[in-house]
């Protein structure tokens, strides 16, 4: 009798969010876009329906970069209740460090064809490199850098917050703050980081050509693959104790504490984990788009980012992403066919999300029972698709 | 047991020797904004006692409850565990695991979560980050739960989110968490709140088998409830101890009658 009672499905709406099935299917397309893309673009004669032309490929791999900065914004927010709107920082962070990499890659070929120095060194008389750029040489270190400059921010940050039981609206205002700060911060010519231009010109990553078509999608399946491990790590994560306790931390913080439980550690913990996904993210994106400007940090961004994942369905993993693909191919159509009109349907997209799907997009699936077949694990993650706003 | 003690009896033998007691406070202040939550409370428990608390609205009981968890640090006076263990310096994470265990007044449950899985994240044992990454059941642990849900009635209801219990449901639901969570120490706020006649019953005897093998601290309103725990009772008003000693001696007893009835 006790054994019949314990296999007993729980009766919850939404099986496809919590389904394996989910899973394999997000996985399987990123895996066969990461196949099958590059195969019809470098072998396909540009005449055929099937051909994906080099600056579409392009495009999509920056679409991917956001989904995986939208998943990391959807693993805090959706899962622990942390609303960043500054994501974009960490986000640029990462960019920034595999911006000076391609920068020191270009070598004597820069229009100052200084062997060591940048262009934009050059051009403000400066005579040796800033302490901060030695390293950046080697692609190992600035990889390296990509995960851990953005990390060690969200690490200092969050300590500070979360020990301070900072919560709700005011950590969304100061990580609003953050990102703010740094965009002011970058603007400055004499910080090193080429001022409110940036870095571009880019030449070439690892020896191949940023220009070459073969290049482009390697980069763009790479930025598949990347994101299908994201998106599984993120799953192990949530599918673990430490899952269900960052959900209760969402839900009710406090009994948590009185459970035993240092809050502050667990947001910690993700908080930073989500920070070294969004500048990988970033590392990925810069490459792709050949330029790395403060403009990343601006705030605007970072709110852009928290409308994806609320578009696509917060506390849903594949819904951030969902949501990041589907509000960026929306804003590449609009922004040429209407482009005055874009800001105004981004507003109203997310109002009408707020009202009338507050679970985004994978909330108001229906239900496919069939989907639920063969999902008969003890440890069921907890529901998370029953959220209001 | 039976006779009254006033509560100047009481600061006098409390501060003579913390030494032998599962909980002591001594001269405990706390206000907010100027309002005296907390007056000199003193008081003691022994270890394995089930003791209640009643007391009119802003008498301090949850205030008391706060004070012992961490949630709210008190002005002055003293607090301590055991006999030698200052809470007033620890966080409410610390002072959980010393094994001091907590319902709330209002039943706070993770909604979103399965019944059992709310029982899982009250399991005594680790409560690190990465412990959590890699944890894994056990079977004892799994056997813990599966009691606890005996106990507390909910075995049908192990796989439904928690959010849809009734009220009296999560009530119970939170003493199963205490039960798993196994603290020398449990602090039971109003758990009889806004059950059924029959309900408060079994809560009851829920509480009356748990205190015998911990101490329990009840705040509750309902008198029913309180004979039926048939235990020592604390008095508190004002934020201090009025009196202590079984139901009916307090009962009799004039102050209480006169706090009481505003005579």
């Amino acid at each position: 009798m006790a054994s019949m009672t314990m296999t007993r499905k729980p009766l919850f709406a939404t099986f496809l969010l919590r389904s394996p099935m989910a899973a394999l299917l997000t996985v399987g397309l990123l895996v066969a876009a990461a196949i099958l893309v590059p195969l019809s673009n470098q072998l396909l004669p540009p005449g055929s329906a099937f051909h994906v032309p080099t600056h579409v490929v392009s495009l999509l791999g920056k679409y991917l970069c956001y989904a995986l900065l939208a998943l990391s914004v959807d693993l805090i927010w959706g899962y622990c209740g942390i609303l960043s709107l500054g994501h974009g920082a960490f986000f640029a962070l990462g960019g920034y460090a595999m911006g000076m990499h391609l920068m020191r890659q270009i070598g004597p070929r820069g229009v100052y064809r200084d062997p060591i120095l940048p262009d934009f060194m050059v051009f403000l008389n400066w005579k040796e490199l800033p302490w901060y750029w030695h390293g950046f040489d080697s692609f190992p270190f600035a990889l390296l850098m990509t995960v851990l400059v953005p990390g060690l921010l969200a690490f200092v940050f969050g300590w500070f917050a979360f020990r301070s039981r900072v919560t709700g609206v005011y950590l969304s205002i100061i990580t609003q703050a953050m990102t703010f700060a740094l965009l002011l911060a970058f603007f400055r010519n004499d910080m090193g980081f080429g001022g409110n231009n940036g870095m571009t010109d880019f030449k070439e990553l690892l020896g191949f050509n940023l220009q070459a078509s073969s290049t482009r999608v390697a980069l763009f399946s790479i930025s598949a693959l990347v994101l299908a491990a994201a998106y599984l790590l993120c799953r192990w994560i949530i599918a673990s104790r430490l899952g269900r306790v960052l959900i209760a931390v969402r839900d009710a913080e406090s009994r948590v504490r009185f459970l035993g439980y240092k809050v502050e550690f667990y947001k910690l913990f993700v908080f930073t984990l989500s920070g070294m996904l969004a500048g990988l993210a970033g590392a990925l994106y810069v490459p792709q788009v050949g330029i790395i400007n403060p403009s990343e940090f601006s705030p605007a961004n970072s709110i852009e980012v928290v409308i994806w994942v609320a578009v696509g369905g917060r506390g849903s993993l594949h819904g951030a992403i969902l949501g990041a693909l589907l509000v960026n191919f929306a804003k590449s159509y609009f922004t040429s066919a209407l482009p005055d009109a874009w800001l105004y349907m981004l507003g109203a997209l997310f109002i009408a999300v707020t009202l009338f799907l507050p679970r985004g997009i994978i909330g108001a699936m229906p239900n496919f029972p069939g989907m639920a077949k063969g999902w008969r694990s003890l440890r069921t993650p907890p529901g998370v698709e029953e959220r209001a706003p | 047991m039976s006779e009254v003690m006033d509560a100047s009896d009481m600061s006098v033998k409390g501060t003579s020797s913390r030494e032998g007691t599962l909980l002591y406070l001594s001269g405990v202040n706390v206000s907010f904004d100027g309002f005296r939550a907390l007056n000199s409370l003193s008081l003691y428990m022994l270890s394995g006692e089930l003791r209640a608390f009643i007391g009119p609205n802003g008498a301090g009981k949850t205030t008391m409850m706060d004070v012992i968890t961490g949630k709210t640090k008190p002005d002055d006076g003293d607090v301590f565990f055991r006999g030698d263990i200052d809470l007033r310096k620890l966080d409410e994470a610390r002072i959980a695991n010393l094994g001091i265990g907590r319902k709330f007044q209002r039943p706070t449950v993770f909604e979103k979560h399965s019944v059992f899985e709310n029982l899982e994240l009250a399991l005594k044992g680790q409560r690190g980050v990465l412990a959590s990454l890699f944890f894994k059941m056990t079977g004892e642990q799994g056997d813990a739960i599966d009691e606890a849900l005996t106990t507390i009635g909910l075995k049908d209801a192990a796989y439904q989110p928690a959010g849809i219990l009734s009220h009296g449901q999560k009530q119970w639901l939170e003493i199963g968490m205490l039960l798993v969570q196994d603290p020398e120490l449990l602090l039971v706020d109003e758990p009889a709140a806004g059950m059924t006649d029959a309900e408060t019953a079994q809560t009851a005897e829920m509480l009356k088998e748990i205190a015998k093998t911990h101490s329990v601290m009840v705040v509750e309103h309902d008198m029913e409830f309180v004979r039926s725990l048939d235990c020592k009772v604390t008095v508190l008003h004002e934020g201090s101890v009025l009196a202590e000693g079984s139901l009916a001696a307090v009962q009799a007893n004039e102050r209480v009658i006169e706090v009481y009835l505003g005579r």
